[in-house]
């Protein structure tokens, strides 16, 4: 920790959140709000002066709110950044100054009651993303009593209370009483592994959490008596087995089932567990001085404001999801941003160094050739067909066209900033961008192509590179079947979508023609899909008014971790196609025959 | 333009699409035409993964019929050397320019295979590759003759696609040599020193007062049982 607090390479951010991210990899232009320290970071010497000063007194978060801090305070000992910090919410008053005690304590002047929060920016080539994991709060599962008995504690409590350095100087004692405990109960998988409550998954450090601190107990306490009830026990890692078998060589009982219920005995404040034992099927009560639930991880709240600001996907867990789970499991899917630790799912220290080192060595693969080649999929706008509308400068995400609709001068596109997602060339109404290696001409032949043969058995699905394209993919690596009518064009954004495609489809005699992209908010070209959408409600009008049933363009939002979604969309739209009669196909074809051009209305 | 071979510029001498269009000028349109092309197909069993539900023969003969196609061959793994070889050799001997794969999906071996026909002498992106496995086989497990009809379409749509597919020069840009890491935890950090021991600027964003996280909280850490800070 020391290290990262003094390296020369490394500008270490306290007290600061990442507001907005720009950019593409090798160029992202980051603004970060620092908030202020109002103590001044190179000067404090951790002295601890002025923390004696303070009157305030309120919880300690660092100790779970098991000992007490001042609005002036260190958030531990080992803290990096040492400086001091102002609990400015808790603080009597900074402006105007009310209390000011510790700035006439302070001997280096280090406080300063004056300092403002600062936006910073910065500009880097990658990102790597660790925003970590939240621990589950137990009040939910009423029957373990966490809010209504002192003595059941969370894992983490009871580790503050076991940790030299916490509020009871490593003596583990017992809440109500301060007294040691004679007996301890550890209860697993509390909000893991379960359908109803808490998460689903496995949170995959508690088995060996517990087995670690069974083992810290009998090291303290020889003679404490400890029972951990379980589902089953994870010991899989390295070394992991080892510590469990001498878990159970020191006395430790490993009991197979979780506790239906606790109570607490009112007069010594003991806790009676009432569980079925299911290897020999038998309901016992156990007593307990002390209970101590090993709660799951789950993700963040916050995550979602990170997940928007960098366009990333998530798993159904909650967690970040990786471009490929075996081949790139440090990656995400935009090129330069890495995940480190439990941002992409519950693991322990170790695990989370192994992928903090993996993601380090890919973003410097990276960068270490100090150029990177971009895929040259980008739009060029033919300046003989241009007529100067201004459209495609309105619609691009990046602002990479610039157009004087009054000079009328042709539109030029900035090909370093332009990210490929082909909106511009959809809405063209001159037909006069070119959208490199998804060109009008490919994805029309393509069209053709899939409706040569048999068209009225045929459903043309869009599909956009980044969610929808990878959601069926994840389909079929889930194997997930669905009818076999479908086929998937793929392009890297829905907003690639012309109208006239999908005039022609119908023109071709395709029954049922889908769009799928992102969901809004994950669109990989910042926002668009929101013109996909747009021009889509544009299309069900005209349908209508040209007496076309408008179910049989569909639009559907499927994410890369839906396989799911994307199965039941296939099933719906197979079920929608057999609606369509040959007779309703061949009236498509002869009114859109008829209506020349419909797009150009 | 038999070859592919005169359409390919080295990456390393291309510094932006825009500077070479402008000094190759016709570079863009000599691909274009379609009626000339010379197409070979490939058709991946993926062991069975493909081929238990798909008639990878029956899909190669097909193609070989359509416009542009001058040879279709199937083989059990397209990805392996002997794979790639195989593409490659054809590329050489048989002059193709342009390749479609049939096999997986293009986002994970679309690299391996612009790579092999680059390595051929043909611009990477007169590849295209239909879906046969993420989205046919796979999906359509227990209905053979469906999977495989399907799996024709899909060929045929890339090779409709192929014809037209044109050369592109990659732009390449230059790339800031710093990261920017988010979260000061175990990972944060471990992260960040890798980065900055390497050389690497790295900005290291923490929202509360001090680095540590959770890690910072733990007593011993299993499963050594040592201190955690």
């Amino acid at each position: 920790m020391t290290d990262a607090g003094r390296h020369p390479n490394i500008t270490l951010l306290s007290l600061s959140e990442v507001k907005k991210v720009t950019g593409y990899v090798g160029a992202f232009h980051v603004h970060v709000l620092k908030k202020a320290r109002y103590v001044k970071e190179g000067e404090c010497t951790a002295c601890g002066d002025c923390t004696k000063e303070c009157p305030v007194v309120i919880p300690d978060e660092f100790n779970m709110g098991l000992s007490s801090r001042r609005a002036i305070y260190s958030p531990f000992p080992q803290a990096v950044p040492s400086a001091y910090v102002v609990d400015i919410n808790h603080c009597l008053g900074h402006n105007p100054l009310i209390c000011g005690k510790c700035i006439q304590k302070c001997e280096k002047h280090c406080i300063d009651f004056n300092m403002s929060d600062e936006e910073l920016e910065f500009d880097v080539g990658t990102i790597v993303v660790a925003t970590g994991t939240d621990i589950y709060d137990p009040t939910a599962l009423d029957e373990y009593g966490y809010t209504r008995f002192e003595n059941v504690v969370t894992s983490i409590e009871f580790e503050r209370l076991v940790n030299a350095g916490g509020p009871t100087k490593g003596e583990v004692v017992r809440l109500t009483d301060k007294q040691p405990p004679k007996s301890v109960a550890f209860i697993q998988c509390v909000g893991s592994r379960s359908q109803k409550r808490g998460q689903p998954y496995c949170s995959n450090i508690c088995c060996m959490n517990t087995i670690k601190s069974t083992l810290a107990l009998k090291e303290h306490y020889p003679d404490i008596e400890i029972k951990v009830f379980y589902i089953d026990i994870r010991a899989f890692g390295k070394g992991f087995e080892d510590l469990f078998r001498r878990s159970k060589g020191m006395g430790v009982r490993y009991i197979r089932g979780l506790p239906g219920s606790i109570k607490e005995d009112a007069k010594t404040r003991d806790l009676i567990l009432t569980v079925e034992n299911t290897e020999i099927n038998k309901l016992d009560t156990h007593r307990a001085d002390m209970v101590v639930l090993a709660v799951g991880l789950q993700p963040p709240e916050n995550m979602t404001t990170v997940q928007e600001m960098l366009t990333l996907q998530r798993t159904s867990d909650g967690f970040f999801l990786e471009a490929h789970p075996k081949l790139q499991p440090v990656d995400s899917a935009t090129r330069g941003i890495f995940f480190a630790g439990c941002a992409e799912g519950p693991k322990d220290i170790r695990e989370s160094v192994t992928q903090a080192s993996a993601s380090a060595a890919r973003a410097m693969r990276l960068m270490n050739p100090g150029r990177l080649k971009v895929e040259s999929i980008t739009a060029e706008v033919n300046p003989e067909l241009c007529s100067s509308c201004g459209i495609c400068a309105k619609v691009c995400p990046y602002s990479a066209i610039s157009v004087d609709t009054r000079a009328k001068t042709p539109a030029k596109v900035t090909t370093a900033a332009c990210a490929g997602c082909g909106t511009c060339a959809a809405e063209c109404p001159s037909d006069a961008i070119e959208m490199h290696h998804f060109t009008d001409g490919q994805i029309e032949a393509q069209i053709d192509a899939i409706l040569e043969e048999d068209p009225a058995g045929r459903i043309v699905v869009f599909a956009c590179n980044w969610c929808s394209y990878a959601g069926a993919d994840f389909a079929g690596v889930s194997r997930l079947q669905y009818p076999p009518n479908s086929r998937l064009i793929r392009t890297m954004c829905s907003g690639r979508v012309s109208e006239k495609f999908v005039w022609r489809a119908f023109e071709k005699g395709a029954p049922v023609v889908l769009v799928s992209g992102c969901h809004i908010g994950d669109c990989h070209y910042i926002n668009a899909n929101h013109w996909t959408e747009k021009r889509l409600n544009k299309m069900w009008k005209k349908m209508e008014k040209l007496g076309l049933r408008k179910e049989r363009l569909g639009l559907e939002w499927i994410s890369a971790a839906e396989g799911v979604r994307f199965q039941e969309v296939m099933t719906r739209m197979e079920r929608l196609r057999q609606t369509v009669t040959l007779e309703e196909i061949t009236d498509t074809q002869r009114i859109l025959r008829e209506k020349k051009k419909p797009e150009h209305e | 333009m038999t070859k592919g071979k005169s359409t390919f510029i080295p990456l390393w001498q291309m510094h932006s699409y825009e500077s070479e269009a402008e000094k190759e000028g016709p570079m863009m349109q000599e691909q274009a035409p379609s009626s000339s092309c010379r197409i070979g197909v490939y058709v991946c069993h993926c062991g069975l993964n493909i081929a238990a539900a798909v008639d990878c023969e029956a899909v190669a003969e097909s193609a070989a019929g359509l416009p542009g196609v001058t040879v279709s061959r199937h083989d059990g793994y397209l990805c392996s050397e002997p794979g790639q070889n195989l593409i490659k050799k054809d590329i050489k001997e048989q002059g193709l320019d342009r390749v479609v794969v049939a096999s997986c999906s293009p986002r994970l071996h679309e690299p391996t295979f612009r790579q092999c026909i680059s390595e051929a002498g043909l611009n990477p992106y007169l590849l295209e590759m239909a879906n046969l496995r993420e989205q046919c086989s796979w999906v359509h497990s227990h209905d053979r003759p469906a999977a495989t009809l399907k799996a024709k379409d899909l060929v045929r749509s890339a090779v409709a696609r192929a014809r037209r597919l044109d050369a592109c020069a990659e732009l390449e840009v230059l790339i800031t040599r710093s990261t920017l890491v988010i979260g000061g935890g175990v990972a944060g950090i471990q992260a960040a020193l890798d980065l900055a021991d390497s050389g690497y600027k790295v900005v290291l964003v923490e929202k509360e007062p001090s680095i540590g996280g959770i890690m910072a909280r733990l007593d011993k850490t299993f499963p050594t049982m040592d201190c955690s800070i």
